[in-house]
């Protein structure tokens, strides 16, 4: 059985419109103009219970949207979804148990009191033994770091003390499906790495399901080994990051260090950029062992390096191509 | 459930007293209202000969230290705060939790009164040595006022709480509350006792749920109604629970509908 299910899902908002101006705004009052925007629109997917799947998109893509339907906060337009056999937007106690959002920084933490005090009060609402409260306090503690942080009033810590605070409570319930939106956004490296290690650890202890956006690649890297790709609302890519990467990159980097100065590398493909003996070359990827073979081969090569381009690259590549629905490895699935 | 409402009471005393100064100025705003009007009233009393519609000087000083109380225990603020909760998308953290957002108000509201009752009962026997107030209280009365107390207190946080439903609607809940609030200044007995009121406006009030919030408790225990009148007020302060907890029931689940269908 799929923790998560999805099935033609389509969010569509009607947002008011009117010119700018004294006289549209008069205007507006007798009629209201409106436009229909289709923030996400019969996407379908499913992910297997102990899956990490990254949810990626520019700004605006419908991925927020489409974690808030599948969180039970918005009612979809169209389609259904099905997550751990429940319908989200029934709201069901034992579904609500079950799963968690991490969205922005206010949700889960009251600003006047110590962390500890909202802790205890998530305790009481989901119902949480004393025993495996001090039981998951303590691991949450220990793999965030929060120790100093607890009798702390939360209006109190910085930006990044108070995701880790967030992310705590949200999952004081220890729930089987995690909602991550932008978990690392605007944190330092150091914090970045230790969310992401900590949703990998999290991940691996208790076989919970994570769906997570990011705009950070190295997330995204470090913990999914799938992607779904969203952008106007619709899927572009679903399958490994690896086939992402095959897919929709043609080109290969060749790094090249020469001996000697002044070589013309124009002739074995177009350069990137040269810096003193240093060149960067870009190269159609079948054409790769070929010209790796004739730049050996031609000139005075202290080293070489083959890469795929960095996987922002590849994402920009996604979105600046209006393909339509392409699913990549995982056509089969679902 | 009895957990859950004692770690909300827990985390409301402990937010009280962080926000001690605000704690104060409120405490200090209800005490001033019933004093002004108490004054303003015991002097046209005075003025008239000792006598307004049968209340004297004392008969005022009684009535509005009794109304203080009754309207500092009956009051609610979730009118302010649903408006703030829909457009700020604060509901949405509450939506995700697996109880009704209800609860937390009931808790918090029953928090915040404890610790102002703290205040209140000396505030009111200060305000007792400085009137003089007449009290004739019968023991009957007083049973009978604290059962009137308690579906006081229930009328007005399911019909406000309600009330509070429109901001599901309306981005603008300001101007809905200012109309509550004007309509229960007159119409609770707040700015002059029911009795003194023009025989229309009482048939109003008889109608609406503002007396039966704050007026019938106070003119019950001052034993200015017979048992006709107690009968009747009781039923009617039932008669506004039910009707508040219907709409609450089921206004909500549209309210959210609407909230989750436009957007958070």
């Amino acid at each position: 059985m799929h923790a998560i299910t999805v099935e033609g899902l389509s969010k569509h908002y009607v947002v008011p419109e009117r010119e700018a101006g004294l006289r549209a705004a008069a205007k507006s009052l007798v009629k209201r103009k409106s436009r229909v925007v289709k923030a996400v629109e019969a996407i379908s997917f499913s992910v297997e219970p102990g899956e990490v799947v990254g949810f990626l998109g520019p700004n605006g893509a419908g991925k927020t949207t489409t974690l808030k339907m599948l969180s039970g906060l918005l009612y979809p337009t169209g389609g259904t979804a099905d997550v751990l056999g429940f319908v989200p937007h029934r709201r069901e106690k034992a579904f609500l148990s079950q799963i968690t959002l991490v969205m922005g920084q206010r949700n889960q933490l009251i600003w006047d009191i110590p962390m500890i005090d909202s802790l205890e009060r998530n305790r009481a609402v989901y119902r949480i033994s004393r025993g495996d409260y001090s039981e998951t306090l303590d691991e949450l503690t220990e793999l965030l770091e929060l120790e100093s942080l607890l009798p702390k009033p939360v209006r109190n810590l910085s930006l990044g003390e108070r995701m880790k605070c967030e992310i705590a409570a949200a999952l004081l319930h220890r729930p089987k499906v995690l909602f991550l939106d932008e978990p690392t956004i605007g944190l330092d490296v150091t914090m970045q790495r230790r969310i992401r290690s900590f949703v990998d650890d999290y991940n691996r202890a208790h076989g919970a399901t994570v769906l997570l956006t990011s705009h950070y690649m190295a997330d995204v890297e470090a913990l999914c080994r799938r992607v779904v790709v969203i952008h106007h609302g619709r899927i572009l890519f679903d399958g490994a990051l690896s086939d992402l990467v095959a897919r929709f990159s043609p080109h290969k980097t060749i790094d090249v260090e020469l001996e000697t100065e002044g070589a013309d590398l124009t002739p074995y493909g177009e350069v990137v950029e040269a810096a003193g003996l240093r060149y960067s070359l870009r190269v159609p990827k079948e054409a790769t062992p070929q010209v790796t073979a004739r730049i050996l081969g031609d000139l005075p090569v202290l080293d070489l390096t083959v890469e795929d381009p960095p996987i922002e690259e590849v994402i920009e590549q996604v979105f600046s191509v209006e393909t339509p629905e392409y699913r990549g490895g995982r056509a089969g699935a679902g | 459930m009895i957990a859950i409402y004692w770690a909300y009471l827990k985390t409301t005393i402990a937010l009280q007293f962080q926000y001690r100064v605000a704690l104060a100025i409120w405490m200090i705003g209800g005490l001033l209202e019933p004093t002004i009007y108490c004054v303003v009233w015991s002097t046209v009393a005075l003025a008239r000969g000792g006598d307004v519609g049968g209340y004297d000087a004392g008969g005022f000083a009684s009535y509005y230290i009794v109304l203080m109380v009754v309207n500092m225990w009956t009051f609610t603020w979730i009118m302010h705060e649903m408006g703030y909760r829909v457009q700020h998308g604060e509901l949405s953290a509450m939506l995700l939790k697996p109880i009704h957002p209800i609860h937390s108000d009931i808790a918090d509201n029953i928090g915040y009164k404890t610790l102002t009752l703290c205040v209140l009962i000396p505030s009111a026997a200060v305000l007792c040595f400085l009137f003089n107030p007449t009290f004739d209280l019968e023991v009957i009365n007083v049973l009978l006022f604290v059962f009137s107390l308690v579906l006081a207190y229930l009328l007005r946080f399911f019909v406000e709480w309600a009330l509070s439903l429109v901001a599901f609607w309306t981005t603008r809940t300001d101007a809905v509350n200012q109309m509550y609030f004007f309509f229960g200044l007159f119409l609770s007995g707040r700015i002059a006792p029911l009795d003194l009121l023009p025989a229309w406006a009482r048939a109003v009030a008889d109608a609406l749920p503002f007396k039966w919030s704050v007026a019938f408790p106070v003119e019950l225990l001052l034993g200015r109604l017979d048992r006709a009148q107690i009968t009747h007020g009781f039923l009617m302060q039932a008669f506004w629970v039910v009707i508040g907890f219907v709409i609450v029931k089921f206004v909500w689940r549209r309210g959210i509908r609407r909230y989750s269908a436009v957007g958070s």
